[in-house]
């Protein structure tokens, strides 16, 4: 027993212990508040009365108003990280293996959209596809359309700003992922007889899937905790899981609901989370940025 | 330096490219300066913005934005601090519902002050739920001026006293494009314009207020607005209208931008917003339907406030140069007395403007009636937003 004792190592807890108190002060504690309040009653606009009740977890267990907007949370959110994850690699394929001396210009390109607010880089997408904007004047210009077409408020701008706002998160994690390959295994499956697609799919692609996972599971996750975009890009029927949350807390002033439905998110994200670590496994995502 | 959060200097630029200050080409190009500096700059500016408020006493506003915003600043904010020292540090919000909620996540008014406040409904919630002060009139005396009818309202929630002074008042109307629908038609129709198929696609209607949406539903279900038996028929008419509707605005420059650009050809509109538009040469045209909803707005003092600076600020702004010139500028007539005060053309000709001063010609909400079914009935409006 007392050699059980001597053999324990206290190191690693020290090292970690700001990182384990960081994240429980600033993480774990508020989400249990928010668990906790999850059980109380909202008596009146913005009037809660703290309670043990499972009123709210019953609704959303148990309306359809609930299930339709995860299924289009889950929906959206795949259709973006698809199309992400499809315009992401060829830029990243490009960064990792160009032999421009001044590499650093194009790693500073990709994180510059991010010196400006998320909020006005989706505003931007009214100027480029709303009526007076600029693909519409151009074609009006152009004599090619007569009537200004309607692009805006709809799925597709909801979409187009998704991708806008989090492209860059994917391209970075494809990026490093492929920077970290041994640059002398693609030519060594040419002298075997690959051909250059060959060499890609059964090389690169592979070794770049850690990356390329990572990147996935970012973009999915960070959309579908979104409100914002469908918010300011979306018609009425455009609305994610965020947007309930939103409407809960802010609107309707119901703490208690807008808890439950936070945690209900944060259990939904969670359960993804797992299926991608059964799948690739979460050590693939240190592989990532290694 | 004056502290401008991002959110802020978006919101003034877009006004500015909505009025036609600068056309599209600046707008990208102040929009990517505007970030780079942000992102550059941002940190330093607000630590000297800190030390430079050092001096005076600050006042915080929050108010609806756009040219309401402008028109405060312009002609009372900045001339107020100019006069006192003291800074008015304002910021806009889509509702009263986004300051309750921050307040209420802060557990104090701690950096909320003034409110540009709506309705009596809304100065009924906060002086119920103790965030009211009792403002010494004596230390307002521009509030002699102030219509008696306007003030009414106010006083029968609060007897004794009050917690804010009533500023100014207007209405949500129908706003339509003239190149595309005729004034006959328009008014021949009313509040179900907003249900005709012809124009599906290009409706639009404020998102934001459950209240303003079952008013419309209540008119277009032939019901009065405030003595509603049937809600069902409300939201069966509001259920038919978002069927039609291209986006549901959540803020007055939103309004204006989807006006002027086309996007939506008709919706409900506030009439100071459409003011706007037109004086911007806009083809918009604008009427109250039968029953169409008024409303008085007024500048509420939160709890916590530094009181004599808030009650100089109010009467500062009540004083007739100021408010006139705020109402030409916001476009909604003032809550000075047309009896008393002598108005000129510019707000005379103001949608919604009462000579008479005594405002019996329009109809504003029932607080009482209205609050009490806010909670079941606010959470209907928002499942029927998303199709529920």
């Amino acid at each position: 027993m007392a050699l059980e004792v001597a053999k324990f190592d206290k190191r690693p807890w020290v090292l970690l212990s700001p990182a384990l108190v960081t994240i429980t002060a600033l993480v774990v504690i508020p989400m249990a508040f928010m668990l906790a309040y999850s059980f109380y009653l909202n008596v009146d606009l913005a009037v809660d009365k703290p309670a043990f009740q499972f009123g709210n977890w019953i609704e959303i267990a148990t309306d359809k108003y609930y299930y339709v907007a995860i299924w289009k949370t889950f929906r959206l959110s795949m259709i973006v990280t698809l199309l992400a994850a499809i315009l992401g690699y060829v830029p990243a394929y490009f960064i990792a293996m160009t032999r421009f001396r001044h590499k650093w210009m194009l790693l500073l390109l990709l994180i510059m959209p991010f010196w400006i607010s998320f909020i006005i880089r989706t505003l931007s997408w009214i100027h480029i596809l709303g009526h007076d904007g600029a693909i519409n004047s151009l074609l009006l210009y152009l004599g090619v359309i007569r009537h200004p077409m309607d692009m805006m408020y709809n799925q597709y701008t909801v979409i187009v700003g998704f991708i806008h706002v989090f492209l860059p998160y994917m391209i970075l994690n494809i990026y490093v992922s492929l920077d970290g390959i041994d640059r002398n295994l693609e030519p060594a499956a040419r002298t075997l007889g690959a051909t250059g697609w060959q060499a890609f799919r059964e090389v690169t692609l592979p070794l770049s899937l850690p990356g390329l996972g990572a990147g996935c599971l970012l973009v999915f996750v960070l959309t579908a905790g979104s409100y914002v975009t469908p918010l300011i890009l979306g018609g009425p029927n455009d609305f994610l899981f965020g947007n309930l949350i939103y409407d809960a807390i802010i609107t309707e002033l119901n703490w208690p609901m807008g808890a439950a439905l936070s945690i209900t998110l944060l259990v939904l994200l969670g359960v993804v989370v797992i299926v991608y670590s059964r799948l690739m496994g979460l050590r693939q995502l240190a592989k990532a940025f290694a | 330096m004056k502290k401008m959060d991002s959110t802020t200097r978006l919101e003034r630029l877009r006004e500015a490219m909505g009025n036609g200050d600068i056309d599209k080409r600046d707008f990208l190009r102040l929009l990517g300066c505007a970030g780079i500096t942000a992102g550059l700059s941002g940190g330093i500016m607000t630590s000297l913005a800190t030390q430079a408020r050092a001096a005076g006493t600050d006042l915080y506003f929050e108010g609806w934005g756009g040219v309401v915003s402008e028109a405060l600043r312009k002609y009372a904010f900045d001339p107020y601090t100019k006069a006192t020292g003291n800074k008015v540090i304002d910021s806009t919000f889509g509702g009263e519902k986004e300051v309750l909620t921050k307040i209420k996540a802060a557990g104090s008014t701690k950096g909320h002050n003034i409110l540009h406040s709506s309705g009596v409904d809304w100065y009924m919630r906060w002086t119920k739920g103790g965030y009211g002060v009792k403002l010494d009139m004596s230390k307002i005396p521009n509030f002699d001026n102030v219509m008696e009818s306007i003030v009414a309202p106010f006083k029968k929630i609060t007897p004794g006293y009050l917690s804010a002074v009533p500023y100014d008042y207007g209405t949500t109307g129908i706003a339509y494009n003239t190149k595309h629908i005729s004034k006959e038609e328009a008014e021949a129709q009313g509040a179900n314009i907003l249900l005709n198929p012809k124009y599906k696609g290009k409706i639009g209607g404020w998102g934001g207020d459950w209240a303003n949406r079952a008013w419309f539903g209540a008119l277009q279900s032939g019901q009065d607005p405030n003595n509603i038996t049937d809600w069902n028929a409300v939201w069966a008419k509001v259920r038919e209208m978002r069927g039609l509707v291209k986006k549901y605005w959540s803020s007055g420059a939103e309004l204006m931008d989807l006006l002027a650009s086309e996007e939506i050809w008709v919706t409900e509109a506030w009439s100071g917003r459409v003011a706007a538009l037109q004086a911007q040469g806009h083809p918009i045209g604008y009427f109250d339907p039968k029953n169409g909803l008024a409303w008085m707005e007024s500048m509420f003092v939160l709890k916590g406030s530094p009181m004599d600076e808030s009650e100089q600020l109010l009467n500062f702004m009540l004083a007739p140069d100021t408010a006139l010139a705020v109402a030409a500028g916001q476009k909604y007539p003032s809550s000075l007395d047309p009896t008393k005060v002598k108005m000129p053309e510019s707000v005379t000709s103001l949608p919604a403007f009462d000579p008479t001063g005594k405002l019996a010609s329009l109809v504003f909400r029932d607080p009482v009636k209205w609050n009490a079914v806010e909670k079941v009935q606010g959470r209907m409006w928002d499942r029927i937003k998303k199709g529920g």
